[in-house]
């Protein structure tokens, strides 16, 4: 057990803080959930990541990556956030598409897919929830329906982030006829293809985080089905895996937001108990005990390891930890915590409302907390299914 | 940067761990009760002859110059059979403390072989298995004293947690019994192995109460088949699940004595004391009225748990430890290790 970096990371650390330094915007980009221009800012900027060969740093050189292994992935995601860099409007690709497809891709697909979505010329969405199917994913009953080296894709998803702007989606789609688990497949298709229709979903905050997905006889091509045909829910629990196990939330996030919380908190402790302090301790230690669980998962897996269903704590950890601290940082602020974020009086990337808003819903999606609960109850614990 | 065990710890881990897990039952530890024997000497001697008591003692003192990295998992799986001998402190803590001292007038060597020498801390205000060691050592202001077992008064007061024996003790120093003076980083490493059987406490905790709710039915079927009581149980794994890294990495981080590294045993007692406290409240609650009961066995883990909760400084008390770190030194993503901070 070695808990200092080496030299090398130290190194690798040094060179992205300066080209953090020298590349990001110095003011904060308008919101990719508002407007197509705030989200074309956010593709200048993944454009300018994958310039510097930052797009996606754990992918092999062929796709625009450096091959780097978690540990040096932490590092860029710790100077990333340090940083104050935009978030990552293409995340659904990167962080989850991208994985699967480098597990059940074809050669071609790899090749038309990850390059363009490292260099953020194709901006994702995940096109899974359905309105009938969103704990229950095996419910969904959107079709696919196989015509010569086609598909004729029908149907509707819903609560699709960044769909409103984004330019792919990945679906899940069942055959005509088959039933839950059984005959889905994981399909590729653009967002504007003939018969797609996408209905934005405003968020309680008016912000147009999310969109519902029309598909009326979309008919894309049989090769741009990913994995086998079929086989859509073991491809998915895959994307799944990756989504709650690691790349999802780095801690990098939430220690950033902690150190935020004790400033917010130094600026502002005359006014308050003692009390505020310890919860804003308390926040900063669960941002570290994420951060080390993360750091010896990623260790574990450097030396061959393997994740397992243990990697659903995480979901519940770090989104309970995130509504947490954001209802501290609003306690700190008072009667001042009601009033939208301009009005706060805060320096104008410490939005603690839009933070709590956003942190709301993280105990929801990625697979909702009880859904977790449940995984650790059966696959981690071994209890009986209902 | 490699968060992780060698393959040699996890064998040693892995070996001392069954030991105690084969010797140290339920079954076990409430035969040692009726006995009346205050420890079981069959397994003291195999703890003593698999060189586990000085595992952290030097190696030019005849032990075997191991690391608190190499023994934490170790002190959780004492954690988690509940052991009644004095393994833990006394390898852990108070070997490594006799071992920076000059002189022990033997006392190192004695207690290599399996003596019991006592240790009497200021965090602590009463002596764990005094009566049963050869030797104490208290502290007297900054002054270390070593007292042989029969030149002190001892006084039982008794714990909840029948095999925690614990001693108000009456004494006076002398220059002759003076051996050395400060404890050194003694009250951090205790604090840290006491997370560390909190970490296997509240994981026997939670196995018992799967075991439990796999095999109790209510309304024809399996309780544990009831989300409401999945849910209960997973939500302590999340608290175990998290409390261990903080752990580990404390054990690394503690020789390093900064106050970065302090922070990191504070936030490690805390977590795991507040892991331990779930899972035994939840496991009581799984097990309905059985669990509060003397015939379920999971009382002995309750009581050991809620013990090292309070020993080695309370979780208030290292909330303190832990406000001083966020408000003093640099905090965010590149400030995750006390190597760092240096
Ligand atoms: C901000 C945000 C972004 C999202 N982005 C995407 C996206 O990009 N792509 C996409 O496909 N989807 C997305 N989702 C949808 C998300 O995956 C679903 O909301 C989620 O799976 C829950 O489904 P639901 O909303 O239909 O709730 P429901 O499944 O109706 O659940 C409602 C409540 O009941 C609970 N519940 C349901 N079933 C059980 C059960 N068996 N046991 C215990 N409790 C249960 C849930 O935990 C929840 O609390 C997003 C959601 C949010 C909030």
């Amino acid at each position: 057990m070695k808990l200092d970096y080496t030299p090398d990371q130290q190194r690798f650390r040094q060179e992205v803080r300066s080209w953090m330094t020298a590349n990001v915007p110095p003011a904060r980009l308008p919101s990719f959930d508002l407007t197509r221009e705030g989200f074309e800012a956010h593709r200048d900027w993944e454009r300018k990541l994958s310039e510097g060969r930052w797009g996606m740093v754990t992918w092999p050189e062929a796709y625009g990556g450096r091959e780097l292994d978690l540990i040096r992935w932490l590092i860029f995601e710790e100077e990333y956030y340090r940083a104050g860099a935009p978030t990552r409007v293409n995340q659904n690709g990167i962080f989850l598409l991208g994985p699967t497809l480098m597990e059940f891709g074809t050669d071609d697909q790899k090749a038309r897919f990850l390059t363009r979505m490292a260099a953020g010329d194709d901006i994702w969405a995940q096109a899974w929830s359905e309105p009938g199917a969103g704990s229950d994913l095996a419910a969904v009953r959107s079709t696919c329906t196989r015509d010569g080296d086609e598909y004729v894709l029908n149907g509707q998803k819903i609560w699709s982030s960044r769909a409103v702007f984004a330019d792919w989606a990945f679906g899940l789609f069942r055959e005509p006829g088959s039933e839950r688990h059984k005959g889905m497949s994981l399909i590729l298709f653009p967002l504007d293809a003939p018969g797609v229709t996408r209905r934005p979903i405003a968020r309680m905050d008016g912000e147009l985080v999310f969109a519902e997905i029309f598909l009326d006889n979309v008919r894309v091509p049989v090769a741009d089905r990913l994995g086998d045909e079929g086989q859509g829910w073991h491809v998915c629990m895959a994307t799944a895996g990756f989504e709650r196990g690691l790349m999802l939330r780095s801690p990098a996030r939430y220690q950033m937001a902690a150190s935020k919380l004790a400033a917010l908190y130094e600026a502002n402790k005359k006014q308050l108990p003692a009390s505020v302090g310890e919860r804003v301790a308390q926040s900063w230690m669960d941002a570290e005990a994420y951060a080390l669980s993360i750091y010896s998962t990623a260790s574990r897996l450097e030396a061959g390891g393997t994740i397992g269903p243990e990697s659903s704590t995480n979901k519940i950890f770090w989104s309970e930890l995130d509504v947490a601290l954001h209802q501290t940082a609003l306690d700190i602020l008072g009667s001042r915590a009601e009033l939208v974020a301009q009005d706060q009086g805060n320096a104008p990337d410490d939005n603690w409302l839009d933070g709590y808003i956003f942190a709301l819903a993280g105990p929801i999606y990625a697979g909702s907390n009880e859904i977790q609960r449940n995984i650790i109850a059966e696959r981690m614990l071994g209890l009986p299914r209902a | 940067m490699e968060f992780a065990f060698t393959d040699d710890q996890l064998a040693l881990t892995q070996a001392a761990r069954e030991m105690l897990v084969d010797s140290c039952q339920p079954a076990d530890l409430r035969r040692l009760l009726e006995s009346d024997e205050p420890r079981d000497d069959a397994r003291w001697s195999t703890i003593n002859e698999m060189g586990l008591i000085g595992m952290l003692a030097p190696e030019n003192a005849g032990g075997m110059g191991m690391t608190l990295v190499d023994f934490i998992g170790i002190a959780e799986a004492a954690g988690y059979v509940a052991l009644p001998e004095p393994l833990i402190e006394l390898a852990g803590v108070t070997l490594p403390l006799l071992s920076r001292l000059d002189e022990t007038r033997g006392w190192l060597e004695r207690a290599m072989a399996g003596a019991v020498v006592a240790i009497g801390h200021p965090v602590n205000p009463l002596v764990a298995d005094a009566d049963t060691a050869d030797a104490l050592l208290l502290g007297d202001g900054e002054d270390l004293h070593l007292v042989e077992r029969g030149a002190v008064a001892l006084t039982r007061t008794e714990s909840f947690d029948p095999f925690r024996r614990l001693y108000a003790v009456e004494w006076t120093p002398s220059p002759a019994t003076k051996v050395g003076s400060g404890w050194g980083d003694t009250a951090d490493r205790g604090a840290l192995l006491a997370a560390a059987q909190m970490v296997g406490l509240a994981q026997r905790c939670i196995n018992m109460a799967v075991a439990y709710a796999k095999d109790r039915q209510q309304f024809g079927k399996a309780i544990g088949s009831t989300q409401a009581v999945k849910h209960m149980i997973a939500s302590a794994q999340v608290k175990v699940e998290f409390a261990k890294p903080v752990v580990h990495a404390a054990a690394a981080e503690l020789p390093l004595g900064t106050l970065a590294a302090r922070a990191r045993v504070a936030h490690a007692k805390i977590a795991a004391g507040e892991a331990a406290d779930v899972a035994a409240r939840m496991a009581v609650q799984a097990h309905g009225a059985m669990g509060m009961t003397w015939e379920v066995d999971l009382h002995f883990f309750l009581k050991r748990a809620m013990a090292l909760n309070y020993a080695w400084g309370t979780a208030a008390a290292h909330r303190e430890t832990v406000v001083e770190r966020v408000k003093t030194l640099r905090t965010g993503p590149d400030a995750t290790f006390a190597s760092e901070l240096a």
